[in-house]
This record gives structure tokens, C-alpha cells and sequence, in this order.
């Protein structure tokens, strides 16, 4: 059984797609929107946008976030900068220009008009950024200043320090609690959504755990947003925060939504490398820094002297080398690439081998430290904090880390899942970047969906149905309750000898070793293995102390480990199914002759959107084909 | 490493606290002091105990979740920097530490050493704001904004609400956190409308939530891991007496 994936993309020529959809959706008069309740799940950039604006509309706005204030939201942490396509710099910028780099980025493996509407909608995400009083970077003048970004050979990048995403967040916060204020949404943070309730094919609430009495509870309502991030915490080291989990959206995989392109993860190619197995999180040094810094290794192998004894000629810049063109500003998936190819080549620096230099010698003899202090003086700082080197004198050594995912469920062009009334924005959904994404580009897409897109088609959703009057008393509540406390019951009464944080290791190295930067058939069908092996483990011998009528964190991890261990082997599902290599899917067996990813569009040009078959069954494969209109494909070229 | 941890344990809100010893050994100086928790914690679920409670999120300083108050400082010993971003190079092998929570009226104890830090929500609530509905903003560039206010108002807005500030203040004030909002604001010329009603509003909310007075002790500043500076507290008393001397119209 599949199920129909209709994308819903507006008719009529792709500029005026958008414009013309928002006349022909149809509009909730203003004194019946608060007649409505709307779940929002997550509080980040997607969320918290989503939250305020829909309040300003006058919906009634419960919003859920798991951390103890909405302004935590791992949001906060994106360093770089959000992209527009204002042309502020008179550089040849455009939203056509934005639109194409976004989908040329994405290996084309998006759909042209959510693309772009995303670059249609930029600009006015930073007016209204600006509006709220985001400190952006200026000029002595008093004009916005811009820096430019991986895969774009423009300047579109705004960005204050090196903290856009802190920034915009707590504009999104400071609406949302100027909104909760006026009692128009219903705050609840230190509440993590456990599972999701549909009823008559249409989701109406979703059951929670009150992390710190315990008490799960039920909320219902007319629609349900999930702006609940991304997954890349399955490979256990990322750059997400510890908290950032997939279990909202896999409840909702669970109980219908399609899952899409999984297999479209993102690694970053400038993290702080891995120091030791105690090690809880990788730290992301911006992409930004790419644009003054330079990535270089030795020429030759096991090269052990200090890097600024090694004389100009025996480096080997190899991205400037490889790429002239775009050089040290390739995209991310070719960056991390190239970095994984010279460690492999065993020219890897640092005690693991597992690195490779970004130096800024030559910017600061060329413009001086105190400019280059001004541009990333915090995470220099950072830097220094972590490894104890000081990066303006001994080059920053640099390695890929997990970071973003492309995937997520399954959304039509009105940001719904296939489950009605179920909408999904941010990283949550798969719909903006194809197979990679560009720097700069999560808080474009974070903010369009929340601010612009969500809040106009929620209402053409709630006037085109007929809901009828549901509480949390209805019995699908009542059973959806009754699982949620029989799994937490089943995780504490198991009592093993193993700690939830070492399964969590274990499956992280199995996914990065055989599901990570580059893929092959023989090491997918190993983690396809191991990882049913590792969670029937999992569910026999994980210890999780406490009780479940407390503040209790391992309980709380041990929910979102187990959903990651079903996650995980969907992923390698999905990228041992697409024999091609596409953005950061690297399949080794599909690749051109000087080793850049070879797409197939003649096969795998479709959005892959797996659906949940019950316990133990395969899932089903749903495929929804790409359509090019204006757009040629090609062959992604940065050299 | 091997360290002596003297660590604060709380079952509940209501429940009394005390200090318990862990002995934390085999600790590399790489080690970040929360993944030296996580490996206590690791060790105490291992023999049967409850792990320690502790908030964290991002583990790279910028989302204000971790607070603790290590050897009596906020956020430890090393400046400028939150908890999560604290590694234990900066402590001696053989130390001996002691953990405890944010101490505040107004930051009840949740378990061990989380606390409750919703009262610095409502004070952005009362006012810490642009008042600014999505839609119909004006283009970016239409108002400049001199380089050195927005420099002046990215230093206020780089404060990450951990709390710290009136963790380390011995009147327990959020004077600091307040006033760096209202500073970031303020300095702005979309901040200028709302700018005097502001600092009313947020001021008269900090008091309602049982933080203490501001008396200048400067410790806040000094604990502050984004180093944000005392200056903006003078700012935020200048707004307010303004406001309730004059009015509120700028």
C-alpha cells in the first residue's frame, strides 16, 4: 500500500506561483481564528516564527519546547549568517540567482518552487529581522554589510558576529513572549511531545511528558505544526545540541507521515576534530571563516613537523588546487570530502590524523589581526577555549562533523504532510535543499516557513476541512497516553548492565563509519545488520535509573536513543536503495572519473518518502519525481 | 586526573538538599567539565545510583542552558566563559570541587542542580521587545543605523539569559540581564518608540519576581560569560528614571 504524494505546487510560471497561490488559498475571518487551537512543536527559528506570527493572526497558539525556555532552541547556535537576495552589494544578485545556487547546491533533488519561493521570500525576512532589532553587521555608513558564503560566488550573507543564529532566535523569542504576554499563546517549555494523535485521518493533538513531574498529558487541537529540527544527533558526535532529537517527527513516521530522503545528511567540513571517546559533541568553527582562511595538509604523508616549519612549496592547498574557481568556499559536501580523501591519503595533521589545517596567516599579514578579530574574534576565542592553541598563531585544525540533515518528513508545497493537518517547517521537513545544503541557508528556511509561509496556509487548511469538536478525553487520546506510559514503564523496568549513553556511542560509530561522508553497498548492508542487532540489545540489557515521577534525563534520552536506533537503519535504508551519489549521499560505486559525486537523474531524480508498515515489515517506498521546468540539470561543477 | 566532587543533591523542589563526595577519576585535562559529569554520571547509573541532574544543551556557550556554581563562581573559575565551554585543564590533578546550583529567591531548586529560571522569561515578557507584527516591515537599509550603535547594542544582545549574573550577585539582582536587553533595544533607533515604557515595565516585572537591588558589587560582570559590561545597568537606571520622572513618550 503507498500512499499519494501530492506536492499541491501551484500552476502558472515559477515567479508567480507564490503570489498567486496565497490569492487562491482561502482565509479564516478574523473572529474565527481564535477559535482555532494550533500545536506548535519546537521553539527554534521555525517554531518560534511560526508561534508569534500565528498569534498576531489571533489563533490560539499552544507552543512545546523541551528545553526550559524557548530561547534555547539549538537555533542558536548557526554561527555564519542567513542568506538574501537583496543585491545590497550591487554584485549581480538576484532572487533567480539565489533560487539557482539553492538548487544547483541541493544537487538538484528539490522542487523548483519551494526553492523558489524560499529565495522570493528572503528579503523580506530581513526586513522584518531588522524590524524586530536584530543587530546585523553595518557599515560606517549605516548600511547593512554582507559577507559571502560556500557555493555562492556572491556576497548575499548577513550576519551579526559570529552569532546570526542567537540573534535571530531571540527576534523570534521576543515576539513569541511578547505574544504569550498577551495570552495569545500558551507557552510550555520543559515538555517534550512523545507521541502524535490522529483521528479520522487527520492529526488532532499530540501527548506529551511534563519533564519535571512526569505527567503525561494530552493536548488537542485543530492543526499540529512540528518544527522539531533535524536528527543528526544519530551519529551521536554532531554539532547539534545534546537535546536535539528525531523523536517527534518518528512518532509521527509511526503513526503515518512519510519520511523523506533520510539517506540526505549534511557534514560540515570545518569542525574541531575529535579529541577522545568521552567526548559529548563536536563544535562547529563557522564556514565563514573559509572566507579568509585557508585549507591546506602536507604534500607528504605522515608529515609531523610543526605546520609553520612547513615551507610554502611542500603544502598543498588542495581545495584552491582542485576547485580555482570557487576554492576554499566549495560547498560543504565537496569541502568534506576532499578533507576525508587527504587524511585518507594519510596526510591528515594533528595526533589522530583525522584533520586538516585553516590557516589565516596570510589574511592577517595581509589585512592585520585587529580586522580579522573584528570578523571572528568569538570563535577564535571558541577555538582556543576547546584545543588550548591560539589560531592566530598556529593554524586551526579542522575535520567534518555531522551537522545537518536535509530529510525529514515528508511536506507538500503548503508545508503539510501526507497526514492531514499534520505541517512540518524548519530542518524538520525535507523540502529546501535537496541533497545539500548551502551555508546560511538553514535560517532562510527556518524563518521563511515560520514567518511568511506557514501562517497563510494553516488557514486555507483549517476553512477546507470540517473538524469536528475533538478534546483530550476522546479515546485516541486515552490509548496514545496508555503506549506512551507503557514504553516509559519498559525502559525503566528493563535494568540492564549497559548506560543509554554508550548504546548512543555505539550506533553513532556505526553510522559514521558506514553511513557517513562516502557509502558503499557491502558497509549499508553491514549497519543493516548491526543496527537491529544493536537496539534488540538495546531493549534487553540499557539500564535507565530514577523513577518516572521526577526530573529525569537519563529517562529522557533513553526515549530519544531508541527512536534513533530505529532511524538509523532507515537511513542506511534509503542510501543503500539510491545507488547514485548526490550532494552529501557519496556513493562510491556511482562516481565521476576525477571522484566528484555522479548523480543519475534518469533513475533517482524523485523524492524518496518511505511510510511505516507496522512492526517488523519493511517500510513502503513512495516515490514523488522532480520536475525541472526552467532548470537544466547538470553536472555540479565548483572547479 | 583523579578529583574529590562535592557536589549539591536535591531529590525535588521541596525536598531538602545536601552535599554529597563522588570521586571522580581517570579525567583527562581535555575533558569538558560537563563531560566530566557525564562520566560520574555514567559510573553512578553503573552502580545502581541516581544520576546527577544537571541543565545543558548546545555544549558550545551560546544557548545559556548550563549554570552551575563551581568553588563559589559562577560558571568556574575561567572568565568569559559558560560552564560547557569550561575544560579541566584549568583544574589540578587532586583537586577538590564543589558543585552547587544557581542560589536565588527567585530560581527555585528543580532537582539537584537544575533550577527554574522562567522568572527571566517573564521580564522579557513585560517588555523586552520591538513591538513589530510580522509583515509590512520596511526595507532593511531604510533606516541607517550609525556602525557604532549596533556595535554598542551586539554587545548588549550577545547575552545568553543563563543567570549567572544573579547567581554571582550577592543581592541575588537581574539587574545585569535586564539591562542588557534594554541597552540592545535602546540603542536602536527601532527601539526608540517603546524605549522609556520599556525600561517601566521590565524593571517593575524584575522586582515582582523577588530578584534583589542592584547596590554596584559589579559581580555580575565579572561572572558573566559574555562579558557584558556593567555600563548597561547605568543605562537601564537613566531610561527609568526618565520614564518615571518625565514619562514615557521618547
Amino acid at each position: 500500500m503507498t500512499v499519494q504524494l501530492e506536492a499541491h505546487i501551484p500552476s502558472g510560471p515559477l515567479a508567480q506561483k507564490w503570489g498567486k497561490h496565497r490569492f487562491e488559498m482561502k482565509l479564516v475571518s478574523p473572529a474565527n481564528k481564535r477559535k482555532h487551537t494550533i500545536i506548535v512543536v519546537g521553539s527554534g527559528l521555525a517554531g518560534g516564527a511560526a508561534a508569534a506570527t500565528m498569534s498576531e493572526l489571533g489563533y490560539n497558539v499552544k507552543c512545546f519546547c523541551f528545553q526550559d525556555s524557548p530561547r534555547r532552541a539549538h537555533s542558536i547556535a548557526a554561527q555564519g549568517g542567513i542568506n538574501a537576495a537583496k543585491n545590497y552589494q550591487n554584485d549581480g544578485d538576484s532572487i533567480y540567482r539565489l533560487f539557482y545556487d539553492t538548487l544547483k547546491g541541493g544537487d538538484f533533488r528539490s522542487r523548483e518552487a519551494n526553492v523558489y519561493r524560499l529565495a522570493e521570500l528572503s528579503g523580506n525576512i530581513i526586513d522584518q529581522c531588522v524590524a524586530q532589532g536584530v543587530p546585523f553587521a553595518r557599515e560606517y555608513g549605516g548600511l547593512l554589510s554582507n559577507r559571502s558564503f560556500g557555493g555562492a560566488q556572491v556576497s548575499r550573507t548577513f550576519y551579526a558576529r559570529g552569532q546570526t543564529g542567537q540573534q535571530l532566535l531571540l527576534g523570534a523569542y521576543q515576539a513569541l513572549e511578547r505574544q504569550i504576554a498577551r495570552g495569545g499563546v500558551t507557552m510550555y517549555p520543559r515538555t517534550e511531545m512523545l507521541d502524535l494523535v490522529v483521528i479520522d485521518g487527520k492529526a488532532r493533538g499530540i501527548v506529551v511528558r511534563d519533564l519535571v513531574t512526569g505527567a503525561i498529558e494530552s493536548h488537542a487541537g485543530e492543526a499540529v505544526v512540528l518544527a522539531t529540527g533535524g536528527y543528526a544527533n544519530v551519529f551521536h558526535l554532531s554539532t547539534n545540541a545534546q537535546g536535539s532529537n528525531a523523536t517527534a517527527i518518528w512518532r509521527a513516521y509511526k503513526r503515518g507521515a512519510a519520511f523523506a530522503n533520510p539517506c540526505f545528511t549534511q557534514i560540515h567540513p570545518t569542525c574541531i576534530p575529535v579529541s577522545g571517546e568521552y567526548q559529548s559533541k563536536l563544535t562547529l568553527m563557522s564556514e565563514s571563516l573559509r572566507n579568509d582562511g585557508r585549507v591546506w595538509v602536507s604534500k607528504e604523508p605522515g608529515d609531523k613537523r610543526d605546520p609553520r616549519q612547513i615551507p610554502e612549496n611542500e603544502r598543498d592547498y588542495y581545495l584552491e588546487r582542485k576547485y580555482p574557481s570557487f576554492g576554499n568556499l566549495a560547498p560543504r559536501d565537496i569541502a568534506s570530502r576532499a578533507a576525508k580523501e587527504v587524511c585518507d591519503e594519510g596526510r591528515g595533521v594533528g595526533e589522530s590524523g583525522l584533520g586538516v589545517y585553516l590557516d589565516f596567516a596570510d589574511t592577517i599579514k595581509r589585512l592585520g589581526r585587529d580586522v580579522i578579530k573584528e570578523r571572528y574574534g568569538n570563535l577564535f576565542e571558541m577555538y582556543e577555549r576547546i584545543t588550548d592553541e591560539d589560531p592566530y598563531e598556529v593554524p586551526m585544525r579542522i575535520y567534518p562533523a555531522a551537522h545537518y540533515t536535509m530529510g525529514g518528513l515528508w511536506v507538500d508545497y503548503n508545508l503539510m504532510s501526507n497526514v492531514d493537518g499534520l505541517h512540518v517547517t524548519g530542518e524538520a521537513n525535507f523540502s529546501d535543499h535537496g541533497a545539500n545544503r548551502l551555508g546560511a541557508s538553514a535560517l532562510m528556511q527556518g524563518l521563511a516557513d515560520g514567518y511568511f509561509i506557514i501562517p497563510n496556509t494553516i488557514g486555507h487548511y483549517l476553512v477546507s476541512n470540517k473538524l469536528e469538536k475533538v478534546d483530550a478525553s476522546h479515546a485516541a487520546f486515552k490509548a496514545a497516553e496508555a503506549e506512551v506510559a507503557e514504553r516509559t514503564n519498559r525502559f525503566l523496568s528493563i535494568k540492564g548492565k549497559r548506560t543509554v549513553a554508550s548504546f548512543h556511542r555505539e550506533l553513532g560509530k556505526i553510522m559514521w563509519h558506514y553511513c557517513g561522508m562516502s557509502r558503499n553497498d557491502a558497509g549499508l548492508r553491514t549497519a543493516l545488520k548491526k543496527i537491529p542487532e544493536l537496539r534488540e540489545e538495546f531493549w534487553r540489557d540499557v539500564n535507565v535509573p530514577g523513577s518516572d515521577v521526577e526530573l529525569n534525563q537519563a529517562l529522557e534520552k533513553a526515549g530519544r536513543v531508541a527512536d534513533f536506533l530505529e532511524l538509523g537503519e532507515l537511513i542506511c535504508l534509503d542510501a543503500l536503495h539510491r545507488t547514485e551519489s548526490c550532494g552529501g549521499h557519496f556513493r562510491e560505486e556511482s562516481q565521476t572519473a576525477d571522484g566528484e559525486a555522479l548523480r543519475d537523474d534518469e533513475n533517482f531524480a524523485y523524492v524518496a518518502a518511505w511510510q511505516y508498515a507496522g512492526e517488523g515489515r519493511s517500510p513502503v517506498l513512495n516515490k514523488e519525481p522532480l520536475v525541472f521546468e526552467n532548470v537544466k540539470l547538470s553536472q555540479r561543477s565548483y572547479k | 586526573m583523579n578529583l574529590t566532587l562535592h557536589v549539591w543533591r536535591q531529590a525535588g523542589p521541596r525536598a531538602p538538599g545536601k552535599m554529597v563526595v563522588y570521586k571522580a577519576g581517570d579525567i583527562s585535562p581535555d575533558m569538558s567539565f560537563l563531560e566530566m559529569l557525564d562520566v560520574v554520571n555514567e559510573g553512578l547509573t553503573l552502580r545502581g545510583e541516581v544520576p546527577i541532574a544537571f541543565d545543558h544543551d548546545c555544549r558550545e556557550g551560546i544557548c545559556g542552558m548550563c549554570s552551575l556554581m563551581i568553588n563559589g563562581i559562577a560558571h568556574g573559575p575561567m572568565k568569559g566563559t559558560a560552564t560547557c565551554q569550561l575544560h579541566m585543564r584549568s583544574f589540578k590533578d587532586g583537586d577538590t570541587i564543589y558543585i552547587e546550583p544557581w542560589r536565588a529567591g527567585a530560581f527555585p531548586v528543580i532537582k539537584d542542580l537544575a533550577v527554574d529560571r522562567s522568572a527571566l522569561d517573564r521580564i522579557i515578557q513585560a517588555g523586552g521587545f520591538i513591538t513589530a507584527a510580522t509583515g509590512g516591515a520596511q526595507d532593511a537599509n531604510a533606516v541607517l543605523v550609525p556602525k557604532e550603535s549596533v556595535d554598542g547594542a551586539m554587545d548588549a544582545a550577545a547575552c545568553i539569559g543563563c543567570g549567572a549574573c544573579v547567581a554571582a550577585c550577592p543581592n541575588a539582582s537581574a539587574s545585569l540581564f535586564t539591562a542588557a536587553k534594554i541597552t540592545h533595544l535602546g540603542l536602536l533607533p527601532q527601539g526608540q518608540p517603546e524605549r522609556y515604557r520599556r525600561a517601566l515595565e521590565m524593571v517593575d516585572q524584575m522586582d515582582l519576581e523577588n530578584f534583589g537591588s542592584c547596590t554596584l558589587h559589579g559581580e555580575c560582570q565579572e561572572a558573566c560569560p559574555k562579558e557584558i559590561s556593567i555600563d548597561t545597568i547605568t543605562r537601564m537606571n537613566r531610561d527609568f528614571i526618565r520614564g518615571r520622572l518625565i514619562g514615557t513618550r521618547p
